[in-house]
């Protein structure tokens, strides 16, 4: 486990909401929405891995 | 020193979910989320030297397994329930956080009916 992902992650919420502010300045609305799209899955991707290993280890841990 | 480990990354994580949930409030849920995580397997680590003490004490103490089994299933069934009813509850639903504890204390009621049940059998031959 490292605190790696948390910087991760707020580097790409830092980047989709710039990204976003940008693009709808320019009058792209729908392009904002795709960019906001793609960072939320990407880390949705990071952190699925994540919970399905905190929930192998609850597993064996609590012997369920 | 793990503890200390634990407090900087819980400070950096809320600096950075304050710097990043200005602008979008689910970018802040997601570090949230990835925080507790880890800070959630930093304890597992210690958990498992406590669970393995305690499992030897039941065994000195000729505490059938399938109990303590149950007395260590229920206990993660409190802590996965508490840690997701808190993330859902700090995201501001409410709702969604009290049926995820709802759950939890009907899925520990259902799990420990077997000790329910050996109780009763117990208390019926002591009277009979």
């Amino acid at each position: 486990m490292d605190a790696m992902i948390i910087f991760k992650i707020a580097g790409i919420g830092l980047m989709v909401s710039i990204l976003n502010i940008v693009l709808k300045k320019c009058g792209r609305d729908e392009e904002a929405f795709f960019v906001s799209l793609a960072g939320t899955i990407i880390v949705f991707l990071w952190l699925a891995q994540y919970i399905s290993q905190f929930f192998d280890v609850i597993k064996t841990l609590f012997m369920f | 020193m793990e503890i200390v480990q634990i407090m900087s990354i819980g400070i950096i994580a809320t600096i950075l979910s304050l710097t990043v949930g200005k602008q979008n409030s689910t970018w802040s849920f997601y570090i949230r989320l990835a925080t507790s995580l880890i800070i959630m397997f930093f304890i597992i680590s210690q958990l498992a030297g406590v669970l393995s003490i305690a499992s030897h004490l039941g065994e000195r103490a000729s505490i059938n397994t399938p109990y303590l089994n149950i007395i260590f299933k229920i206990i993660g069934i409190s802590y996965v329930s508490e840690f997701g009813g808190q993330l859902c509850s700090d995201a501001g639903e409410s709702a969604i956080a009290s049926k995820i504890e709802f759950a939890g204390k009907v899925m520990i009621l259902a799990t420990s009916a077997p000790v329910i049940l050996a109780l009763m059998d117990l208390i019926t031959n002591m009277l009979t």
